[in-house]
């Protein structure tokens, strides 16, 4: 358990463009095991808003149920949070953003939580193109009812107490690509220089944006023989690339060789900086990325970066061609029809 | 064999085979009657099938305006050679069978105590018409022509109404004249018309509206103003949805744009439909879902969230026969229990039981007032009869002043002139706490909603004396709750009798009936229909006002009954059950041989 933060903060601690310093953007203080990857998650996430200067009443983050689903109550605390039922996030993340379509939403899910349980929910939520950012913290195994194996604990792992996994894992990151979402991205706790930049993005995409984080369970999965230990994934992470999340109209600060970077523009023209890219792969198009986490995954390799963006993506309220104004702000002179509309309903009946 | 004629009394049973058009047919004739000024009331018996399975349509005239089903088949109008057996067996001793005459009826179905009318519906059907289609479809309009002169339908009443449902489409109303005709044409030329039981116009409708409960619940949360609708299909909850979507079209669609002031969404499955329910009432936005029994169970995990958390709701639960799969096109009234009590540990929920489709606009338009109020799930029970059949009613009926009622919720300007907000700080003692909407204010005001325990500021704790405050405050909410929903309809203004009668919903038409019928026998029941629960004091005063209750319902295990004898201080053996659980909605007739039985009883220990 954390337990012990310093208050003091530096008086010169730089302010964001709306006048907030960093710990603006703090929760509390999390009960999470000393260590956990979680914590370095909901860290990423408060520079990240910081960084695009976000106001964060204007956030609402849903979770479901696990230690995971524990974290959004340790960054924004002056935003909303809403700790829901095992496994159904998705679905009440759809309610909300459906009632109000322009807060941010986070969902902070788990393996347990999104593989298992939430199964269902998350597949769906995929394929409404829900504008939201989901992040599931994979550590392939339960942590908070003591460590048993969940559904993306590869075949043959080994866990604490010593057994073999002998199912399939599920590819999270595969399976959002499959099902059609926009933005699919994967990554490491423990490398906050990739994940900082892609939630970044992510806040920024139009649509449902999924971010796989290989988190490791210190207490339960970190030992000899996981697939998911700090010691294990630091192996064999193999990074697509460096990443550079650049605002529009922000200036660019670094330059790039031509041919060792690619440039992936977002809808508003603010765009991601990709460096050491793989060649053959084309973060663009659906198919290649499939191929390349099928490859890396032949090669018993973790790919990470930002895996797959189509910027011209259209969200759920497209879909349903709700009007501008958030549903939640309707009164009764927008919601209501006549007496006289109730009277001729009433004749219809007649 | 001949009767004396009997006017605007009796009941006819169609047997049609599913998916051959006779819907719209049946439909024509009962719309008929209802337009002539007379009480009719139909019910739909269907199978859970798309086409080619035997499915009835029974209807009763009553001048006396009894609305409810009752025993006994006048008329059957047969084009079923499926279900033809029986369906001969199913007319009272003196009746009519009416059938397709174009092949021989085998001599099994011959009776001696009953009429037959053959008519060759198919031959005549073939010989008009040359589309194989309409071959089909017309057989169904000419027997309603053959019945509009056996029965005494006034004919222009057929033309009227084919011209409407037919506008915009006006070549294909020659058609169905022509079939008309076939049938009537046929009677008037091979039979004595009309029928001993027959039909004269009256005046007895007035201005009241035809519709069935479903899509008053549609309309009714269109004006209640809910813009988040996630649903998953089921029987027989599908159509309110519908309802709903259809005159969302109309009413709320931005002319210039074409865009939805909602939005709706078909679920993966009832747990998402409610959550997306829950999602959408926790950020402000009116939110329902409607399923039935097998739904209702699967959102048992939400609704105690919903419950805990304090988060508003609306369900709307169109009742079928269970358990589980059970009869999905019969009708019951057996969630009773699982709606009162959903979820795990200590739960209760608001229950509202509409009885007519005015009642399920009304209600469904209150349902969301006092989910918001109350910051709880509110369900309202229908029912398959209700929601999926045609019922003679009150027009609906709205206050342009009405405002919707969003409870005890604060906007930034509130949360300035507070010190700190407490979620769950019972300021008004009444157990319904402040909420605020994400997003409202920089500083002030966010919280932490969660199915876990918290204090009074929402923040996690498992200090036990912390968690019971919080569940003795909901139990002052249940109180406060107890006189915010609808009052009991009582039927008299002071007790007449020794012995009551308690119903709720459907169960009205029959109990009404009885009553009435009872009445003129002598026999005083004092009669109280149940709107609602929790109990007011009301419901406890009625029952301790008489020595002896019957309570109406149409399930095997007197959920009711349970629930008041859970709720209120009752002595057990002062509830008797009548019920009715065959699936077919409930006759007068066993309301009152169950309440004779119980009186000879009286009678007998007193000689």
């Amino acid at each position: 358990m954390t337990y012990l933060r310093p208050k003091f903060r530096h008086p010169e601690l730089e302010k964001n463009k709306l006048g907030y310093t960093i710990n603006y953007y703090e929760g509390a203080l999390s009960t999470l095991c000393a260590g956990c990857g979680h914590d370095s998650i909901s860290a990423a996430v408060v520079q990240a808003c910081y960084e695009m200067n976000i106001e964060p009443h204007r956030v609402a983050k849903l979770s479901g149920i696990g230690c995971s689903s524990k974290t959004p109550t340790y960054f924004l605390s002056n935003s909303h949070g809403f700790n829901s039922v095992h496994g159904r996030m998705p679905s009440v993340a759809t309610g909300a953003n459906l009632a109000n379509k322009e807060l941010i939403y986070f969902g902070m899910s788990g393996d347990g939580d999104s593989a298992s349980i939430g199964m269902g929910q998350f597949v769906h939520a995929v394929r409404r193109n829900l504008r939201m950012i989901y992040i599931v913290m994979n550590n392939g195994c339960y942590g908070l009812t003591k460590g048993q194996d969940s559904a993306t604990a590869d075949k043959g792992s080994i866990s604490k107490a010593g057994s073999n996994n002998r199912f399939e894992a599920i590819d999270m990151a595969a399976l959002a690509l499959e099902l059609g979402a926009d933005f699919v991205a994967q990554s490491f706790s423990g490398d906050k220089t990739q994940l900082i930049p892609l939630i970044k993005a992510a806040i920024n995409h139009k649509g449902f944006a999924f971010i796989n984080v290989i988190s490791p369970c210190v207490t339960f999965n970190n030992n000899v023989g996981s697939t998911k230990s700090y010691d294990y994934v630091r192996q064999h992470v193999d990074a697509t690339a460096t990443i550079d999340y650049v605002p529009p109209a922000a200036e660019i600060r670094t330059s790039y060789n031509e041919g060792s970077s690619k440039r992936v523009t977002m809808h508003d023209g603010s765009y991601i900086q990709l460096h050491k890219l793989e060649n053959s792969w084309d973060p663009q198009s659906r198919q290649s990325a499939m191929n390349a986490i099928h490859e890396a995954r032949n090669r018993n390799e973790i790919l990470t970066g930002l895996l797959y963006l189509n910027s011209q993506t259209e969200d759920l309220h497209h879909t349903l061609n709700t009007v501008s104004q958030p549903l939640n702000t309707l009164n009764e002179t927008d919601l209501c029809p006549s007496a006289e509309a109730l009277n001729s309903i009433n004749n219809s009946f007649r | 064999m001949t009767e004396t004629p009997k006017i605007n009394d009796f009941v006819i049973r169609f047997a049609n085979v599913n998916g051959t058009g006779s819907a719209s047919a049946n439909f024509l004739f009962t719309k008929a009657i209802y337009r002539m000024g007379i009480p009719v009331s139909p019910k739909n018996i269907f199978p859970s099938n798309i086409q080619g399975l035997p499915t009835w349509y029974e209807v009763r005239v009553s001048e006396k305006g009894y609305l409810a089903r009752r025993d006994g088949i006048d008329i059957v109008v047969c084009v079923n050679p499926q279900s033809m057996a029986n369906d001969v067996k199913s007319v009272r001793s003196g009746g009519y069978f009416l059938y397709d005459n174009t092949k021989m009826l085998y001599q099994q179905f011959i009776r001696e105590d009953i009429h037959y009318i053959g008519i060759p519906l198919t031959k005549l059907c073939n010989e008009a018409f040359t589309d194989a289609r309409q071959q089909q479809l017309f057989k169904n309009i000419a027997y309603v022509g053959a019945l509009s002169v056996l029965l005494s339908i006034e004919f222009n009443v057929f033309e009227d109404l084919l011209a409407e449902q037919f506008k915009g489409k006006e070549k294909l109303i020659p058609f169905n004249i022509k079939a008309l005709n076939l049938g009537a044409d046929y009677i008037k030329e091979n039979y004595n018309y009309p029928l001993p039981l027959r039909l004269e116009r009256r005046n007895l409708i007035g201005n009241k509206i035809m519709v069935d409960g479903n899509t008053a619940c549609g309309i009714g949360a269109v004006y209640a103003g809910a813009t988040v609708v996630s649903w998953y299909p089921i029987t027989p909850s599908t159509s309110v949805i519908e309802a709903f979507e259809e005159y969302s079209s109309k009413l709320r669609k931005v002319k210039e744009s074409g865009e939805n002031k909602v939005a709706i969404v078909q679920a993966e499955d009832e747990l998402a439909a409610i959550g997306m329910v829950i999602g959408a009432n926790w950020n402000g936005a009116r939110s329902f879902t409607a399923t039935s029994g097998p739904g209702l169970s699967l959102m048992n995990e939400f609704l105690g969230l919903a419950y805990f958390a304090e988060i508003p709701a609306v369900l709307i639960d169109v009742q079928r026969t269970g358990p589980s799969t059970g009869m999905p096109t019969r009708t019951q009234q057996s969630d009773v229990l699982e709606a009162a009590y959903a979820s795990h540990g200590d739960t209760k929920h608001i229950l509202l039981f509409p009885s007519t489709p005015t009642e399920c606009f009304d209600l469904t338009a209150e349902s969301f007032d006092l989910a918001e109020q109350l910051q709880t799930p509110v369900i309202l029970l229908t029912d398959l009869d209700l929601g999926m059949n045609d019922h003679i009613c009150e027009p609906f009926n709205w206050d342009n002043s009405r405002k919707f009622k969003r409870g005890k919720v604060l906007h930034a300007e509130d949360l300035e002139k507070i010190e700190r907000f407490g979620r769950y700080l019972d300021v008004d003692n009444d157990g319904i706490t402040y909420r605020t909407y994400p997003g409202t204010h920089p500083t002030k005001g966010s919280y932490f909603t969660r199915g876990t325990s918290r204090d009074e500021y929402a923040v996690y704790t498992e200090d036990g004396a912390a968690y019971e405050r919080n569940m003795r405050r909901l139990s002052k909410k249940w109180e406060t709750a107890k006189n915010m929903v609808p009052a009991p309809h009582f039927y008299q203004k002071e007790n007449k009798s020794k012995f009551g009668i308690i119903f709720f919903g459907t169960s009205r038409y029959a109990c009404e009936e009885a009553i009435d019928i009872m009445n003129n026998q002598g026999v005083m029941l004092d009669a109280m229909r149940l709107l609602s629960f929790p109990f007011s004091q009301q419901v406890h005063d009625f029952i301790n006002s008489h020595e002896q209750v019957f309570v109406v319902e149409q399930n095997r295990d007197a959920q009711l009954r349970s629930l008041m004898l859970i709720e209120m201080n009752i002595v057990p053996q002062k509830l008797v059950s009548i019920l009715n659980f065959d699936g077919m909605p409930l006759t007068a007739e066993k309301v009152i041989s169950e309440v004779d039985k119980v009186l000879k009883k009286e009678l007998s220990q007193l000689n």
